[in-house]
């Protein structure tokens, strides 16, 4: 391309014709990469359906053994976590630097807290023998195996999704030492753009997380 | 793409509307809707996922493009949980002789 005379920034690169068009590409790589996590976790979910509907009267008594109040008290901080994760990107968007950096760091302590109350949750299972394995005990039903297969399921969906969070939190990281340094600015910030679109797909992913494992069943008052 | 930018009301109010439907989520699990229980905790979900992928996710203003990708997700997720559950949910409901 010897027409190409143009100096290289990081909003454009020498591949793309405009900013506009680079923007776009980047968005729709990150929603591909997303997408594969929806297929990984639609399984999951698909998983708990049919054991579910396999074992309905004990995933019922086990469900309602989770503390629901904790739950949507955690989903109450996840859910401010995504409004100061868009109030970032939208930091980023006006090159408001000093904002982006408050903003990313209330997100990151956000994540911490949902990440402590969850790890408070998984505690409360060590310590009721809920964690399955050979110490498993679940009172009050005659089948522990599907009571475990419950408490697998839970720490499976849970376990990856705080990882998730965790990883994201790395991002967030990353992003505010950036972000303080004014790597960002107006016209370049896609790096918040596409960690802002992960941060709410997790975010989503607990907003299912949630009614399935905590409420589904608690009508039945078991 | 020429760039919008939301204001920072429309996020507070979308925010304001994703902590109503998660108190409505909690307070509708304890009403006895027999099998509806589970209606109702999903289609709140969705709801609150739709919101969630349409403000703050930015996919009302992205390329068409990007929301044909997200669709054709739907749509193989679809097929992931439709196909599945055809058989899951139906064994045993015809009566397999000899048994």
């Amino acid at each position: 391309m010897a027409s190409h005379t143009r100096t290289e920034t990081l909003a454009l690169r020498e591949q793309f014709d405009t900013e506009a068009q680079q923007k776009d590409a980047s968005t729709l790589g990150m929603w591909i990469f997303l997408i594969t996590e929806i297929m990984f976790f639609g399984g999951l979910f698909l998983a708990y359906t049919v054991y579910r509907r396999w074992y309905a009267d004990i995933f019922a008594v086990t469900s309602s053994s989770l503390n629901v109040y904790i739950g949507a008290a955690n989903t109450l901080v996840l859910l401010s976590s995504s409004l100061t994760m868009v109030l970032a990107v939208r930091a980023a968007q006006l090159g408001k630097r000093k904002a982006l950096v408050v903003f990313l760091i209330l997100t990151l302590l956000l994540g911490g807290v949902f990440l402590g109350v969850k790890a408070y949750e998984w505690n409360q299972k060590y310590v009721e023998h809920h964690i399955p394995g050979p110490d498993f005990h679940f009172e009050g039903v005659a089948q522990q195996g599907p009571a475990q297969l419950f408490f697998s399921l839970y720490f499976a969906m849970t376990g990856l999704h705080a990882l998730h969070m965790v990883i994201g939190a790395g991002l967030l990281i990353v992003l505010i030492a950036l972000a303080a340094k004014g790597r960002f600015s107006a016209s370049y910030m896609t790096p918040v753009d596409v960690v802002g679109l992960y941060w709410h797909f997790v975010d989503i992913v607990w907003i299912f997380l949630f009614p399935l494992l905590y409420l589904i069943d608690r009508h039945l008052g078991r | 793409m020429t760039e919008h930018i939301d204001s920072t009301k429309t996020y507070v109010l979308v925010f304001v509307a994703l902590v109503s439907l998660t108190v409505l989520t909690t307070a509708v699990a304890f009403v006895n809707l027999g099998d509806f229980s589970v209606v109702a905790a999903l289609a709140i979900a969705v709801c609150k996922m739709l919101l969630v992928a349409l403000f703050f996710m930015h996919v009302r203003h992205s390329t068409q493009l990007t929301k044909l990708v997200l669709a054709g997700a739907m749509v193989w997720l679809g097929i992931l949980i439709l196909l599945t559950l055809t058989d899951f949910a139906t064994r045993g409901l015809a009566g397999v002789p000899g048994r």
